[in-house]
This record gives structure tokens, sequence and C-alpha cells, in this order.
């Protein structure tokens, strides 16, 4: 029977949550390197017991844990993400130019075809690749190298790199996501990346439709269906039906269009989840009512689940690494909130359940579906 | 022996007791201290000085025998009591929240 094995970066530590199929009954281990703040774990597609775990602190610097028995042991590997070149500069919130400053990683994404290959999304942003495990990191610079840089700055939660997909039907294309300068992508295997921010609109930018300057909370792709991306902005749900030339915006009937995290139902290309946020202002859910709102028509047309969730008095977030699906079916969905639960639901969210509820706050969820 | 007093984080990091004892070449600085550190338990570089300038890293903090080293230049000789193992070097995250 299938196992399912939740992957929980919280302000305190990793959690690992582990299911049999039928999504039940969850065994919780942890904290892993309590007291650390976990940004991201993730699991190689090409070998579930490969995990990297970005551990991190404002006291002590950056640390990628590794483990190779799933989770049941981890290895510091690395700490070193050196820029290339000169570090250049970016825009500070005051508008002023600050150095570029390594800081920590969000973001680990490992290859799908090989366990020693991973990815790392970085603050400040850029792009990171490491072939031998997780050991030694070298940056792709072409990103950093775009020239659109010194416009970029940094959203609230910094100058972070957080979305990096890479593209399961050409490995020589992959998408980047940067708050606050917007989405990239590369089409010659990591050298050059092209502003793919047509159609999205802020407010918060001199021009609301510049090339860069916007941020973008979240984008999500199928596996399926590449071409087709999801966004999550500051601001508006949007979706690009050309691997994001164009965004047109799909946030139809949501109650607010603000929010972090997006995914798209494991079976189901069309099928897409969010969490409406009152505003930037008022990072919690409209009403005190938590609630996930999906669409079957890939945009536009929401309906509100929230059947197991606190609809009153409910006042978390939920981060834009904390949404994650299973790949059974039916599919399960997962998001984890700055209140320190874990909801899960085996329906397709239909029906909602904590699977944990006094965790510190959760940084991001992911999920392995194992055999 | 040069006794160092490790903080939370630094232990769960590098599987230390709270204090570990080194033996330091002299003269024994502040530098040459965290370099024989670093070099028992190499998880630690990086996570006491920035591992590409050298520099402390700002939210950590280093004290002995009631006084503040912090801002003192790396290659500053440690107290006598402190080269003579009554003391230890105090490594210590600044109380800055979390």
């Amino acid at each position: 029977m299938s196992r399912v094995r939740i992957l929980a970066g919280t302000r305190k530590g990793a959690f690992i949550l582990t299911s049999d199929g039928a999504r039940r009954q969850w065994e919780i281990r942890g904290p892993l390197f309590g007291g650390w703040e976990i940004y991201h774990v993730k699991g190689s597609p090409a070998n579930a017991d490969r995990m990297y775990a970005s551990q991190t602190s404002s006291w002590f610097g950056q640390v990628v844990q590794r483990s190779d028995d799933g989770g049941a042991t981890w290895e510091a590997v690395s700490k070193d993400f050196v820029y290339e070149g000169e570090a250049g500069t970016h825009q500070f919130y005051d508008g002023s130019q600050r150095p570029w400053e390594f800081k920590r990683v969000w973001h680990l994404e490992p290859s799908p075809t090989n366990p020693d290959t991973v990815y790392a999304g970085v603050e400040d942003a850029a792009l990171f690749r490491s072939t031998d495990g997780g050991k030694t990191w070298s940056e792709l610079a072409g990103l950093r190298h775009h020239g659109s840089g010194p416009s970029w700055m940094p959203g609230a939660g910094g100058l972070c790199l957080h979305t990096i997909l890479l593209d399961p039907s050409n490995e020589s294309r992959a998408f980047i996501a940067i708050s606050a300068a917007g989405a990239f992508r590369t089409d010659d295997g990591f050298a050059t990346w092209k502003a793919i921010n047509r159609g999205l609109r802020s407010e918060y930018i001199p021009d609301p439709d510049a090339e860069t300057g916007h941020c973008v909370h979240r984008i999500a792709q199928h596996p399926a269906r590449p071409d087709v991306l999801f966004m999550q902005k500051h601001w508006d749900v949007m979706r690009s039906d050309d691997a994001g030339d164009h965004w047109c915006e799909v946030s139809g009937n949501l109650p607010s269009d603000f929010g972090f995290v997006i995914d798209i139902h494991a079976h189901e290309p069309d099928t897409v989840y969010v969490v409406p946020i009152q505003s930037d202002s008022e990072h919690y859910p409209p009403g005190g009512q938590l609630r996930v709102w999906r669409s079957r028509s890939g945009g536009n047309e929401w309906e509100p689940l929230s059947d197991g969730l606190p609809q009153r008095n409910c006042y978390v977030n939920v981060l834009r690494e904390a949404m994650a699906v299973d790949s059974l079916d039916p599919c399960g969905i997962y998001f984890g909130t700055t209140g320190g639960q874990i909801y899960a639901s085996a329906d397709e969210g239909d029906h909602w359940t904590a699977v944990a509820s006094h965790l510190p706050p959760v940084l991001s969820v992911e999920v392995q579906t194992l055999p | 022996m040069i006794r160092v007093v490790l903080p939370y984080h630094l232990r769960l990091l590098a599987k230390t007791p709270e204090e570990v004892a080194l033996e330091v070449a002299p003269p024994v600085t502040i530098a040459s201290t965290l370099d024989a550190l670093e070099a028992a338990w190499p998880p630690l570089r990086g996570a006491i000085r920035n591992p590409q300038s050298g520099a402390r890293r700002p939210l950590v903090r280093f004290y002995a025998c009631r006084r503040d080293l912090s801002a003192e230049p790396l290659e500053t000789i440690l107290p006598d009591s402190v080269l003579k193992g009554e003391e230890p070097l105090l490594i210590v995250g600044a109380i800055a929240g979390g």
C-alpha cells in the first residue's frame, strides 16, 4: 500500500509526518534541528530517501542538511554560497542601491532524474546548483546578470528567489520567481533568462506594467501541461498558457486575490488551489474564516472549501512554500499555517483534518508519495 | 587547554557538549582558538565567522572573564585566565529576539 510523507519546515525545526495511503492516521517525528529555522525540506524525485533541508539562522548562518535514509539521519553537507564575480547591487526598500549579500536558502529543488543534482533559490536573489549532493554550490549567474538586477527590490520577506520549476518536458527550460522582481524563464539550460511578466500589473511600482519589479509569491505548473502556469502574485491570481510569455488574471470570484500559496491537483491540470488572505497589510483569512478555494476550470470560477477548517476567529497566514499535493487517487492536498497547524485533505479538498495542531509557525510543506 | 563554551544552536549543529577543550598553539588569540575549534568540529566553520570575510557574525558575541571581547580584533590574545584554563571563552548568540 502506498505511503505519504509530509516534510514540514518551521521556525523552530523540521517535522516529518507519515501515513499510509488512507491518510487518516499520522505519525509525527521531530523537531529535527530544533531551534533552527528550516525554510524548506524536499525529497529527490529520483530517490525518495535522499532529502535536502535548508537550515538557517540570523545568528549562525546557513547550513544545507542532507539525508540518505528518508530523514532518519542527517549530515551538514555545506554552507558556502558565493556569488559569481562582482556581486553588484540591487534596490533596497528605500530605493537606494545595496550590495548583493547572501542571507539564506529559501527553496531547494532536487533534479527529477539525478539525486546528486539540486538547485537552490536564495536571498539575496540568485540561483545556485550543486551536482555533488549539496556539498558544493555554483551560482547560475546568467539570471542575476539579466540586466534588470539593479531594479530588483526585496518584498517584506526579503529579496528571495522562492520558486524553481524545472520543465519536465524540456531539460533546457526552467522557471523561477523572485519577490519582488517577477518571473523569469531560461530556454538554454540556465545560461540566459527572459523576464516573463507581460500582463502582470502592480500598483506599488512606478510603472505598474514594468518588465520587472512585480512581487510574485508563487508559481505552479502541472507536469502534463508544462506551458500552462498559475501564479499567486502579491495581489491577483494569474494564468499563462504560453510558458509565461503572457499572463491574464483569473481571480474571478475569490473573496480576496491576495495570497501566497497556489498549487495544482496531481491528476487534473485545470484544478487549482489557493488560500485567499485579506490583504497585504492584514495577513489572515477574510472574516477570520480559513478556506481553501478550488477552481476546476483553470481559474475565474472558484468554490470555497471549508469542511474541517476553522470558520471563526482564525487569523493565521499560509506562507508561499506551505502547500503541496500528493499523487494518490483521490489526490491529497496539504497546507501549513503560521499558527502551527498542518491540514490535510485526502479527497481533493472536500474535507480537511488537522494532522498537526501545535507546531511552530510553518514555513514550508512538501509531500512525498511513496510506493 | 583552552575551554570554549558554545551556545545551544552550535552544540546541536556540531554535536558537541556545552563546553569543549582545545589544544591551541601560542599565541592563543580569538582567531587561533576559532581556527582550532573549526578544525575539530568542521560544521562550525562559517557559523561563527563569515566564511568568506572571516569577520565575526554580527549576532555572535565573545565574552571571557566578565569582559566583552566581541569588538576586539580577532588577533587579540585571550586573557590569562583563559590561557590557564581557569575561565572559558564564551561564544554567545546575541539577545535579539527569536
